[in-house]
């Protein structure tokens, strides 16, 4: 599961109080896949651009944001905006229900889904937010596809996955080996370290329960 | 027309030279012209492992710039007359690479050669990418441990978007060249076996180089292994892979651990 810090302001004492967490347990943010929620800041927070220097001269890797002002600068390359996470960010504009109906209507111009027919490299990064990604051949260690549904590997899954990113809970992943570094539905998180040692090299689907990510073998 | 091969891996330390000397070496045995050229601008040592490094007069860049003329800076191998090689230099740095030169020379190599094989230098900036940009064929040289076979996978990447073969929307050839395989290790399972990394990368296999003494004393007195000592484990893969280069079909065979008659008498030999 993805650990969530909140930076609270002013953000001097904030990152002393974090710098005491760190020397109390130095591993602690090793290889921890990290969302910053943001929403704690004021809009007119001051030195918002050093805090995310801050963060990565301590090693700590922030793979998304919540709560993040529109306004600040740089914000959009802190890791991906997880407009799935929702609960933290508190003004959501709702969605206009006309216009999502009046979407479908030319369905040969949008593509729902994404094949894929080659492997995906380490380094690589496969990013659909219209549906389903498909790829027939493996995801390499260090590849990242992210689906706005859900995604399907035939192949070995080595690398990382972040299904249903523009925030489908029923978006799944499907691999035809688990390997992977990590997986993320909806915003619920798991990496490598937290799945179960006997699903490894397996075919398995990963769901959302709830707030639970759970993986199941599909053999 | 001339094939140009780039010798790459992504993560440095794998081989990539002492490949690209040895595949040029039993190529231009089998009499065809070769051309080494070394990528690796600022930490140059393809010239060191060919024996040539006291007779570098020009180098890759001052033919790129238009200071000297191509011929006035290949170096003629003094074992075979078939192979030349075009140093790097040592003083600049990758910058001084543009892409019109390296293609002007590249093309120029083109003409006068049968085989062109670019040493390329670690990692996936500027100085490896300049390195495939005109290659035709890639040989990935991988150890099998989990770092360079990721590396491998990244580089794999960058030839099917970064050179001019993928840009055009051809398919650029990849081969895989397992290097330092230590066949002790593999069967003690502390490294990974040679299925898995081709599992895991899924490019056609070129050969297996086992881990030798040989391939180190050959680079430390600047000759290329399959030249010092062609009877030697090495040499006679990299013989059979140079083979697989030019489209002959072999069947790659796994170095096994062999016991030999005194180890059999001694037991473990003490390492």
């Amino acid at each position: 599961m993805a650990l969530v810090l909140a930076p609270e302001s002013p953000l001097p004492p904030w990152i002393a109080a974090l710098d005491a967490q760190i020397a109390r347990s130095p591993s602690f943010f090793d290889n921890r896949p990290i969302v910053l929620d943001l929403a704690r800041l004021p809009k007119e927070q001051p030195d918002i651009e050093d805090l995310m220097t801050a963060l990565e001269q301590r090693g700590i890797r922030v793979i998304g944001t919540e709560g993040a002002h529109p306004s600040w600068h740089g914000v959009e390359s802190w890791g991906r905006p997880l407009p799935s996470g929702g609960r933290a960010t508190r003004d959501v504009t709702p969605p206009d229900e006309t216009a999502r109906r009046a979407l479908p209507a030319d369905p040969a111009a949008e593509p729902a889904g994404l094949l894929i027919d080659r492997p995906i490299r380490s380094g690589e990064s496969v990013v659909f937010d219209k549906g389903d990604i498909t790829v027939v051949g493996s995801v390499g260690s260090g590849a990242e596809l992210i689906a706005g549904g859900s995604v399907h590997v035939y192949g070995t899954l080595r690398g990382r996955v972040i299904a249903g990113f523009t925030g489908n809970p029923r978006a799944r992943i499907f691999c035809r080996r688990l390997d992977a570094e990590l997986l993320a539905i909806g915003g619920v998180y798991q990496v490598a370290d937290d799945m179960a040692a006997g699903l490894r090299g397996r075919a398995m689907q990963a769901w959302l329960d709830g707030e639970t990510m759970r993986i199941t073998a599909l053999d | 027309m001339a094939k140009v091969v780039v010798v790459t891996s992504g993560k440095g330390g794998v081989g990539k030279t002492t490949s690209t000397a040895s595949l040029g070496a039993a190529l231009a045995q089998t009499g065809a012209t070769v051309a080494l050229v070394d990528f690796d601008v600022g930490l140059r040592n393809l010239d060191l492992v060919m024996g040539a490094e006291r007779r570098v007069v020009y180098d890759l860049i001052n033919v790129v710039q238009g200071e000297a003329k191509l011929a006035q800076a290949l170096i003629r191998d003094k074992r075979i007359e078939t192979l030349s090689m075009l140093p790097a230099s040592q003083t600049r740095d990758k910058d001084a690479l543009t892409p019109e030169g390296v293609q002007k020379v590249i093309a120029e190599l083109r003409e006068k050669f049968d085989w062109v094989l670019c040493d390329s230098p670690a990692g996936i900036e500027k100085g490896a990418v300049m390195a495939m940009r005109h290659a035709d064929i890639a040989v990935v040289v991988t150890n099998p441990e989990v770092s360079s076979v990721r590396d491998s996978d990244r580089i794999i990447g960058l030839l099917d978007s970064k050179t001019e073969k993928a840009e055009s929307g051809a398919r650029i050839e990849k081969h895989l060249l397992v290097t330092r395989y230590d066949p002790a290790r593999a069967a003690r399972g502390e490294m990974l076996k040679v299925e898995d990394v081709l599992e895991i990368l899924s490019i056609p296999l070129l050969g297996i180089i086992p881990e030798s003494e040989e391939v180190l004393r050959a680079s430390n007195l600047g000759a290329p292994v399959t030249l010092l000592n062609p009877t030697s484990a090495p040499a006679r893969a990299y013989r059979d892979a140079a083979k697989r280069l030019n489209g002959e079909a072999l069947d790659v065979v796994v170095p096994l651990e062999r016991k030999g008659f005194m180890s059999r008498l001694f037991g473990r030999k003490v390492a």
